[in-house]
């Protein structure tokens, strides 16, 4: 089976086709629109960076990073579908085990070496090393490659991962079991390749711009931790014609109001908006102020375990919570960003994903609200028998906003008597890890785009599943769902089941809510996982 | 004084142990640790990472690899949040900007604070004596995270005049805002002090002596009154040190310094354990300093107490 990802060919006709044309002319070559003299791109972000080692990255800041600086072997475009990366094509052998990626002769590190197969060997070993000790280690489990839990485990040292250089441009891959998604999971910075010689020369700090050798479409020129870093052009990055924005500048700013004043001031090309602050800026900036879906949810999760209380183990009574609950005060009063109202578990714009018809989502919220005092009376709970519960939630002004808004609803309409907690952070993940809360906050943003991100949290083995939810087919589904080719049905199953059981109350599915100044081109709003490359953005003159 | 500084230096070690030692089970009291995270790792991959930072170990064995660590060859240890740097490369990336824009804050306080105290002292119930009662009054009321987001309101959205955050180097223009917004306060606080034990000075004994021999009213006041006016002011000023180099948290927060005060509090939130400690013993070290500075200041100002 061949598989050219669509865009290849054209990327490949386009390349020559431009040769020269974007660093000539002012215009962009395709849209014709008249590009900025300066082509420098300064965005805020919230937290420094926990690393620059593709391998050991963890967090967002540091994968936005990791995209620019090094090129897997496939990449995303604006929507999200894989384009050729390093790899132009990929084949899959019939039993969906062998995946043997071509790697492009032309791809070299910005010291002019060549990008060779063993770069990705020498990376995806170092990934599943215990030795390296990265907390994304697990991702290389995740990937199913063969021999991957035991080289993790630290009980096969890491040459027996079933990944293999074939010659110099061409990369194997053995995986345990078929996993229909594994090219999508080449996009994530755990498998970039990684300069082997300087990682040995170095060591830890291979990453100071005075010493880090990348692939990818920018190097790194200046990190300043906690204030500001700066990546530029990499003149030896095989497409480095079609690039057109010349540096990528990232300020650390903490405090989320200051920043959009920075942004107000013109220091700032993009930065979040503030909750509640979206409708206002909307009408200011209209042109700015942006708000689209991402791969994000936030629900409420009982505790189903045999320490929760026994109330929450009468589905009834997760049922009459989850109607009494008026989303819109929520998304359009509360959050106010765009936030689209969740009655699934998965968000709606995972690709491949149809939600079911869940009844509650038809109803009005008066119906809702009527059907909830039924149900709550059916359980046994009524005005002499009130309901009444702890509920916790991590320390934050938005978290306690939703979190009173939830209470007084379940007040008002149910006359429930509702205990609020807030807990710092890391107290809270303890807490809720361990089964200590009745009711909790949840939150989860899709590792890839694909619904089994969010599912797999409440399957009945998942270290995720801290309310402890378990339902046989609901399991079975999920498994199913590994190994199958068309898995849409299976997911939409699987919501309804959750929508039967109720083991989690969603609220919202996040949304993307920034100021984006209008001379910023091509910024990847349908790109869900919002797993954006800075090579694909330009400045239009204004 | 030589001894007694010796003496004072050395008193400082078991300070410092004590508190390593404390700091370093408070912390591990603490829920929660550094790799506790909204993706809990798998068992095995926790069981890697903490091999590989030594946390497999007992706690009192951590202490000692860590105390030894430090005494035999300067380490403070890896970061366990920030994977590329330790913690000596934290310290020495953000103690240098904090000390800068601390000192500056300090002198500036220190210099207009007394200046405005001696000023309304001396015009004593004239308007100069009302505008810095006044000004000393409202100083004192806005802290560094009142004036953070007045200032960048003000200058950089409003006038457009300075940059609204950041180091670039420590430059002059990154630096205003931070050191006005830190210093405001205890500025304030200084004039008011001044301005109060001045009052007291001016009406004692000695001070009328000098000037019923006819000392000219200079002469009055630097020569005789300065003196036992600034020494209740240096016993304030010794902590407002200490102070300004470590309470720089919102400094550092508002107007993205990266400052040693950001990492300090985020090392706390994140559990990052080795900066979180060094970061302690370093302000410790630096708390036991200014006090040995403050005391020799002390005899230096008042011929009364002599060591």
């Amino acid at each position: 089976m061949k598989h050219t990802p669509k865009l290849a060919l054209a990327a490949l006709l386009s390349g020559t086709f431009l040769s020269g044309a974007a660093l000539a002319a002012g215009t962009h070559p395709e849209t014709g629109e008249q590009l900025a003299d300066d082509q420098t791109f300064t965005y805020r972000v919230l937290d420094e960076l926990s690393s620059l080692d593709p391998q050991i990255v963890e967090d967002v800041i540091g994968s936005e990073f990791a995209r620019d600086l090094f090129e897997g072997l496939m990449s995303q475009d604006e929507d999200g579908n894989l384009v050729p990366g390093v790899a132009t094509d990929y084949d899959v052998s019939d039993d969906k085990l062998t995946y043997t990626f071509h790697l492009r002769p032309e791809a070299v590190w910005s010291n002019g070496d060549p990008v060779t197969a063993s770069d990705f060997v020498f990376a995806w070993r170092r990934a599943a090393d215990p030795e390296t000790a990265s907390p994304y280690q697990w991702y290389m489990g995740l990937m199913s490659i063969a021999n991957g839990e035991e080289v993790i485990a630290g009980d096969l040292p890491p040459e027996e991962l079933g990944v293999r250089a074939v010659d110099d441009h061409t990369f194997e891959v053995t995986l345990s079991s078929p996993l229909p998604y594994f090219p999508q999971m080449t996009t994530h910075a755990t498998t970039f390749p990684a300069p082997q010689a300087v990682i040995e020369e170095h060591g830890k700090e291979w990453t100071r711009p005075e010493n880090i050798v990348s692939n990818g479409a920018y190097v790194l020129e200046e990190h300043l931790p906690n204030e500001r870093s700066t990546r530029v052009r990499n003149e030896m990055y095989w497409d480095n014609e079609n690039t057109i924005l010349d540096k990528v500048v990232t300020l650390v700013i903490n405090d989320e109001n200051v920043a959009l004043t920075r942004y107000m001031a013109g220091e700032l090309d993009r930065t979040e908006v503030p909750a509640g602050q979206f409708p206002r800026l909307k009408e200011e900036y209209p042109d700015e102020a942006i708000s689209f879906p991402r791969l994000c949810n936030y629900y409420y999760t009982f505790n189903l375990s045999d320490s929760g209380p026994e109330a929450f183990k009468d589905v009834n009574v997760r049922k009459a919570l989850a109607l009494a609950v008026d989303r819109k005060i929520i998304t359009e009063n509360i959050m106010a960003g765009g936030q689209p109202e969740a009655y699934t578990f998965t968000p709606e714009a995972v690709a491949g994903f149809t939600p079911p018809t869940v009844e509650m989502a038809e109803m009005t919220q008066a119906e809702r609200d009527e059907m909830a005092r039924e149900l709550l009376a059916e359980a046994g709970y009524g005005p002499d028998n009130p309901l009444s519960f702890d509920m916790v939630y991590n320390t934050s002004e938005a978290h306690q906003k939703v979190a009173v808004a939830l209470s007084q609803m379940w007040k008002q309409k149910l006359g429930a008597e509702v205990e609020l907690a807030n807990m710092e952070w890391k107290v809270f993940l303890e807490e809720r890890g361990n089964q200590n809360f009745e009711l909790a906050r949840g939150a989860w943003c899709g590792d890839y785009n694909e619904a089994s991100t969010f599912l797999d949290l409440l399957d009945s083995d998942s270290g995720y599943n801290d309310g402890k939810y378990s339902n046989e087919e609901y399991d079975a589904l999920l498994e199913k769902a590994k190994t199958a080719g068309d898995t849409t049905d299976l997911y939409t199953s699987a919501e309804q089941i959750l929508a039967a059981d109720m083991p989690v109350i969603p609220i919202y599915h996040y949304a993307g809510v920034y100021m984006l100044d209008s001379d910023v081109g091509n910024w990847p709003v349908n790109n869900v996982e919002q797993n954006w490359y800075s090579k694909n953005l330009y400045k239009i003159a204004e | 004084m030589f001894a007694y500084i010796v003496k004072r230096l050395l008193g400082a070690i078991p300070t410092l142990l004590f508190l390593v030692v404390a700091a370093f089970f408070m912390m591990h009291l603490a829920p929660g640790g550094p790799f506790t995270s909204e993706r809990p790792l798998p068992p095995e991959v926790l069981a890697n990472i903490e091999a590989q930072y030594g946390l497999d170990q007992p706690l009192w064995k951590q202490l000692w690899d860590y105390v030894t660590g430090i005494v035999l060859h300067f380490d403070f240890g890896p970061s366990f949040r920030y994977k590329d740097r330790d913690v000596n490369d934290i310290i020495a990336q953000g103690f240098p900007i904090s000390l800068t824009y601390g000192t500056l804050s300090f002198v500036v306080a220190t210099l207009v604070g007394v200046s405005l105290g001696i000023a309304a002292a001396i015009r004593h119930n004239s308007w100069v004596d009302y505008f810095a009662v006044s000004l000393g009054i409202v100083a004192q009321a806005l802290p560094n995270f009142i004036m953070g987001p007045i200032l960048i309101l003000t200058f950089t959205l409003w006038l457009g005049l300075l940059p609204g955050g950041g180091w670039n180097g420590g430059q002059w223009e990154y630096l205003i805002m931070p050191v006005i917004a830190l210093s405001t306060s205890y500025m304030g606080n200084i004039a008011r002090l001044t301005r109060s034990s001045m009052l007291e000075v001016m009406n004692s004994n000695f001070i009328r002596t000098a000037r019923a021999k006819g000392l000219p009213a200079r002469s009055v006041i630097w020569r005789h009154a300065m003196k036992p006016t600034l020494l209740p002011v240096i016993s304030y000023l010794g902590p407002v040190f200490v102070y300004v180099l470590t309470g720089s948290v919102f400094v550092d927060l508002y107007f993205s310094t990266g400052g040693l005060g950001q990492s300090y509090v985020n090392s706390a939130l994140t559990r990052d354990y080795a900066v979180l400690l060094g970061v302690t013993i370093l302000y410790g070290a630096l708390t036991i300093l200014v006090n040995l500075l403050t005391d020799l200041a002390y005899a230096w100002f008042d011929p009364k107490i002599r060591y």
